[in-house]
């Protein structure tokens, strides 16, 4: 008999269920070949764990015991399903259901959970579909967290998810990381996918939290599986090491009352050192391998960034010849416009005000509440208070995130009190 | 599992030069029989060019038809191959090796195996 109470299983419980289920469900789905049913047979063991535990005491390995209580459960089920269904067949995995295996060695699940992000991140269900099945299935988002990240209705978020599970089983989607001549091409939608995630973390696209530190950390950690599996891909590390790189600026690109505070003004004592330091000698190892892409050149940004001692002392000639590479081989209206926020901090607001001019007039950035704010700083910088707040304005009617507005309002203030 | 490839390409065997299709056809001859041997093979064949279709509908019992494919697009069907395979990814593997997936596409279809379609079909 153990001593704790009931309510002290309850937290242990709790604590397990995060930093195990994910892991669990990965490897239910492995041995049962359905989602629904790992999710089912998922809550079942937990369920189980919390009617058990306090008379049993918590077992060994909690892990192994919940995959393989999951698992029994599931097993029950088919079997008094295969009652009462009137062929009384047996599904032909069976056999393979009730085989032993050491289904819950660290090594197994990690494989597991990698097989579990090709199969979310499969070309065959459409881009949308793959990101809401990771963020579900993988991170543990609820249907709500997914469907306010993205601007859609729960209902529509819900249906993605639906329609991409019946996809995997219909159309028999395997539940396996590519083979070594596939890995590739399939890797590029998984890095999509894993930096959205990240990104969901990092940034939320709407309401009133600016950062969720367990989705970023979520993100980190499979780009740290994936580089371990995958050691000579250069864009897993760069996409690692830009991750890395922004998430060192976490503490700092936030006032304690939640207002975003920009890069120039940051508190550089606040960046994490130990992230700067590995995330730099990561894009160092990209950039020397072959095959580095967009993400890597980033990190690079990033880099110089996390090694300037002051916003002043920041090479900006480095981060333009940067962002030229960039841009050429990664041709966005986005980039576009931090190149030109780059040549304003190089050459001057004038020559910046010039660039972002050419881009909003050709039309792709309008709706993007960013480059008026780069727009409104270069006017703010020449000391052009009128146009400055123009911009801000506009800025300001287009911005959706609560921390992002108030930055924006407290500009136009700052603006209006001259 | 079995899938249907059905074949698309802007240009059918008949609408190009003989020098040409006779290339085709060695492709064509080559992938089959390496899909024989290596188990993958379950039915496939050539189709006639879209000019010789016929789309028809039967409303109120009568049948009205019109000339051509149903739909009218740049790409067509050309032909198709029913294959057997372990899951997708296999398909996949074996489909990208169809010659006129580097001319046009291939369209990757499951064929059903629920029991009721197999016995209304008498397939069972």
């Amino acid at each position: 008999m153990d001593d704790k109470s009931p309510q002290d299983f309850a937290a242990i419980l709790e604590q397990l269920y995060r930093n195990e289920f994910r892991r669990v469900l990965a490897t239910l789905i492995r041995l049962l070949g359905d989602f629904d049913q790992a999710e089912e047979a998922l809550h079942d063991a937990f369920k189980a764990a919390l009617e058990q535990w306090p008379q049993q005491g918590i077992p060994g390995n909690p892990r192994a015991w919940l995959v393989s209580v999951g698992r029994f459960k599931a097993i029950d089920k088919i079997r008094r399903d295969a009652r009462f269904d009137a062929l009384g067949e047996i599904p032909e995995d069976y056999e393979a259901l009730t085989a032993n295996p050491d289904e819950a060695s660290d090594e197994n699940l990690q494989d597991d959970q990698l097989r579990l992000i090709f199969t979310c991140c499969h070309p065959s269900l459409s881009p949308e579909a793959q990101i809401a099945l990771t963020l579900r299935e993988i991170c543990g988002l609820t249907t709500e967290e997914i469907a306010r990240a993205f601007l859609i209705a729960p209902k529509t978020a819900a249906q993605r998810i639906v329609r991409a599970k019946a996809k995997i089983r219909e159309a028999r989607i395997p539940y396996e990381v590519p083979q070594p001549e596939q890995l590739t091409e399939r890797l590029d939608a998984v890095l999509q996918v894993i930096y959205l995630v990240f990104n969901e973390g990092y940034s939320a696209s709407s309401g009133t939290e600016l950062t969720r530190h367990d989705l970023s950390a979520e993100a980190i950690r499979l780009g740290r599986l994936l580089m371990e599996l995958l050691p000579v891909e250069a864009e897993i590390r760069g996409l690692l090491a830009l991750m890395l790189l922004q998430d060192s600026r976490r503490a700092a690109r936030t006032s304690a009352q939640g207002d975003l505070i920009l890069l120039d003004e940051q508190d550089r004592a606040l960046w994490h050192r130990d992230q700067i330091a590995e995330g730099v000698i990561l894009v160092k190892q990209a950039l020397s391998m072959s095959g580095f892409g967009a993400y890597t050149l980033q990190a690079a940004i990033a880099a110089v960034h996390a090694e300037a001692p002051s916003a002043d002392a920041t090479d900006w000639r480095e981060i333009v010849a940067l962002y030229d590479v960039l841009l050429h081989i990664y041709p966005s209206p986005v980039v576009a416009l931090n190149r030109a926020v780059a040549i304003a901090m190089r050459d001057g607001p004038d020559a910046g005000l010039t660039q972002i001019a050419t881009l909003i007039a050709q039309g792709q950035l309008k709706d993007y509440h960013w480059i008026y704010a780069a727009q409104a700083d270069c006017y703010r910088r020449l000391g052009e208070t009128a146009p400055a707040i123009k911009a801000y304005q506009q800025a300001l009617q287009l911005a959706q995130q609560e921390p992002e507005r108030r930055f924006l309002q407290k500009r136009l203030a700052e603006l209006r009190n001259k | 599992m079995k899938y249907l490839c059905l074949i698309c390409a802007e240009k059918v065997m008949e609408q190009m030069p003989k020098t040409e299709a006779d290339r085709q056809y060695e492709e064509y001859r080559e992938f089959t029989d390496s899909i024989r041997a290596s188990g993958h093979f379950v039915d496939c064949n050539r189709l006639l060019p879209p000019s010789t279709a016929i789309t028809i509908r039967v409303r109120k019992g009568k049948i009205s038809s019109t000339d051509g494919p149903f739909a009218e697009t740049k790409e067509q069907f050309g032909g198709y191959y029913v294959i057997e395979a372990r899951d997708l990814n296999e398909a996949i593997q074996v489909a990208a090796k169809i010659p006129g997936a580097s001319r046009g596409c291939v369209e990757i279809r499951p064929v059903a195996n629920d029991p009721q379609t197999l016995d209304v079909l008498g397939l069972g």
